[in-house]
């Protein structure tokens, strides 16, 4: 394999993971609070249907990725309502979500713009374009490194470099405030949280509010950025799924989550090149067989076999105070 | 004495979640632009007013009718079977291998083979989720979620090579021999010169599910088997002192649950397409969840449930001809039907149970006076501090 398809395979890499990435930071954030979010793709199928709609309606990506984000949390406060106020099953809820976004993104969108359940091609003023670093172009002739940085690091939209620094991030949060202490243990042990006077209800709140806030930017990035122009019904085909696989590979940790993510972005790549495969190995490998990976992988995770996945004690059981 | 009647609990609420998911659906109809009672109109006329309309109708609530069982069954020893689609897909693919390899001479040979077929690709498929969850704990909800990709890329790969006929462009086997062909409502309810349920894909299958429905009733309320089930649904703990193999119940619910959801196929595949197709389940397995939930997880629910999702199916085909709606209005209907009668239960439950806690205490002053009857598991509901002591 020479070293421009592997550099074209790391940027694309780098692109796919960024949505999962969110999506995955979005559930991290729910389950350690003790939230269970199988809502994800719902989450993020509203937002991309919103994020391109109001991008096309006003010209504007930065308007569509606002309202995107202002459906997630919508989605968001139904789990949550659903979930924490009236203790109703977490799993169910979410199964629910998916299918109201599957189903309400079509008929809006067939309603709006009567496309087939599509929204109109965003121009290049609508959408997130891609940005290149500074000194990109100097660099560029340093050997390796060079054209890593200009090819791989450089040349995304915003929303990338936004979800890398989502990890680090929500890193600091859960690990080094005080607000990040509280959600773990409300994830642990809710009745200690609330023994110590905190309200274990807006914790949570909270937490699935920063759910749908990521959930929303990965919405945007897969349909308002740079190369994608629109939204097309089920455009996250799975993706939310794949980020709730990654979670459980990463164990539930923000910078696992990193890797995680990547490693799924890579398989995704991977799916659209069937070619290299042919080259390297001399092996037809199924483009098929290739996206149930990350499945295959997570369902080995969860088998034991690579370290056991231990997830928040308190995940998925609704809080009931003492009475 | 519990909160509420009982006819309270099994019909009043989930009426309740229904109509107010109903009107949510109305409301969309409304937003769009379109008059939600002729929408109404258009969808139950579609849905049963000709043989036509029932042929197909009754064609997806088979469909249902398994996929709900299968999820019902689940339900019963508390767990939550989300991998119906995945094992219906492999129900698909183990009457395709057994009527494409096999030769039957009869019918009513290929249909018991099929179905032991599917049964058991279905039941094969929920096995390993169920061994991971019964030994190691990982939750079944995210294995068996997998597991649908898993299958849906398996098929996908098959379908495009090792089991895709040389010469063809579709993603599907080869047509079935004729031998397997099971009676259709057509051949079965035309006689002489009428003709019933026209080019409509209902079978005998139907009858396939509701023997499925009667047999789930009878192994969950009437057999030991269904006794530790429901035991162990109610309490992990208390089933486990009983010395109910908490091992054996996971294994063999799934199974069982995974066997129902194959058993779809034999509607589908084998009744209707009569070659396996890509995608043939069609959100089936999703659809069972809201069938249990609306069916409380009863097999008379789930079929009366069933029949209202295979109208609500069929009628929300209409929608899009009649109206231009997209069928995927039927999803959001079949969201908020999950979501209010599954999610926020609560939300409908808590003021239905404090208006019956409201009559009984106007009532309770009549009653003859004697020692107090509560029971001795139940707490006495604190009296209302605001009111004057009687």
């Amino acid at each position: 394999m020479d070293w421009t398809t592997i550099l074209l395979l790391l940027d694309s890499t780098l692109r796919t993971a960024s949505p999962l990435l969110l999506a995955c930071l979005a559930g991290l954030f729910s389950e350690r609070a003790g939230i269970f979010d199988i809502g994800l793709e719902g989450k993020m199928l509203v937002s991309a249907f919103l994020a391109a709609g109001f991008a096309y309606a006003t010209g504007s990506a930065w308007l569509g990725l606002l309202v995107g984000i202002a459906g997630a949390l919508l989605l968001s406060a139904v789990h949550g309502l659903a979930s924490i106020t009236f203790r109703g099953n977490q799993l169910i809820s979410g199964v629910a979500i998916n299918f109201l976004a599957a189903g309400l993104t079509v008929v809006i969108a067939e309603r709006w713009f009567r496309q087939g359940g599509r929204t109109p091609q965003l121009d290049s003023g609508s959408r997130f374009t891609e940005i290149t670093l500074p000194l990109a172009e100097t660099i560029r002739p340093v050997p390796v490194l060079g054209p890593i940085y200009a090819q791989v690091v450089s040349g995304h939209t915003i929303l990338v470099y936004a979800a890398l620094l989502a990890v680090p991030l929500s890193w600091w949060v859960l690990f080094r405030t005080r607000f990040g202490l509280r959600l773990r243990a409300v994830g642990e042990n809710p009745a200690a949280v609330d023994t110590a006077g905190v309200s274990v209800a807006r914790l949570r709140y909270a937490a699935v509010a920063i759910a749908g806030l990521l959930c929303g930017i990965a919405g945007a990035q897969l349909s308002t950025a740079e190369p994608a122009a629109g939204f097309v019904r089920d455009m996250t085909a799975g993706r939310g799924y794949i980020a709730l696989a990654a979670l459980i590979f990463a164990k539930w940790r923000p910078w696992a989550a990193l890797w995680a993510c990547l490693l799924f972005g890579f398989f995704q790549a991977l799916e659209a090149r069937p070619d290299i495969f042919v080259r390297l190995f001399d092996l037809r490998v199924p483009s098929a067989l290739l996206s149930a990976l990350p499945y295959v992988l997570t369902v080995i995770i969860l088998a034991g076999f690579v370290g056991r996945a231990i997830p928040p004690r308190a995940g998925g059981q609704p809080y009931v105070k003492e009475r | 004495m519990d909160r509420m009647p009982r006819w309270a609990d099994l019909i009043l609420v989930p009426l309740i979640s229904i109509l107010l998911a109903g009107l949510i659906s109305g409301v969309v109809i409304l937003a769009i632009g379109e008059n939600p009672l002729r929408a109404l109109g258009i969808m139950v006329s579609g849905a049963v007013g000709s043989t036509y309309a029932w042929g197909y109708t009754l064609y997806y609530a088979t469909n249902f009718i398994f996929t709900g069982l299968a999820v019902a069954v689940a339900m019963h020893a508390r767990l939550f079977n989300i991998g119906a689609e995945g094992q219906a897909t492999w129900g698909g693919l183990g009457i395709a291998l057994v009527a494409l390899y096999l030769p039957w001479p009869h019918w009513t040979l290929a249909m018991l083979g099929s179905a032991v077929a599917a049964a058991l690709f279905g039941a094969a498929w929920a096995a390993i989720p169920a061994l991971l969850q019964a030994r190691r704990g990982s939750h079944i909800v995210i294995t068996t979620i997998m597991f649908n990709f898993i299958a849906a890329a398996l098929l996908n790969w098959l379908l495009v090579g090792p089991l895709k006929p040389a010469g063809t462009m579709e993603t599907a086997t080869a047509p079935f021999p004729p031998a397997t062909h099971i009676p259709s409502f057509r051949d079965m309810f035309s006689f002489g010169e009428t003709i019933l349920f026209r080019s409509t894909p209902a079978n005998i299958a139907f009858f396939v599910a509701v023997a499925a429905c009667v047999a789930v009733w009878w192994l969950i309320w009437r057999t030991r088997l269904g006794y530790e089930i429901r035991a162990f649904g109610h309490s992990e703990g208390a089933a486990r002192y009983a010395g109910i193999d908490a091992t054996r119940i996971i294994m063999v619910t799934m199974l069982i649950s995974g066997g129902l959801a194959g058993l779809m196929a034999v509607n589908n595949t084998l009744g209707y397409s009569e070659r396996l197709i890509l995608n043939a389940v069609e959100g089936a397995g999703f659809i069972g969840i809201a069938v249990a939930l609306m069916g409380r997880a009863h097999p008379f629910g789930v079929f009366l449930a069933s029949i209202l999702f295979g109208i609500l199916y069929q009628g929300g085909g209409e929608l899009q001809f009649a109206l231009g709606i997209p069928r995927e209005m039927i999803l959001v209907i079949q969201a908020l039907v999950i979501l209010f009668t599954g999610a926020l239960d609560n939300m409908v439950r808590m003021p239905v149970e404090m208006i019956f806690a409201e009559r009984r205490r106007a009532r309770a002053p009549i009653a003859a006076p004697g020692p107090a009857r509560s029971s001795p598991g139940h707490m006495t509901p604190p009296s209302d501090p605001g009111k004057p002591a009687e």
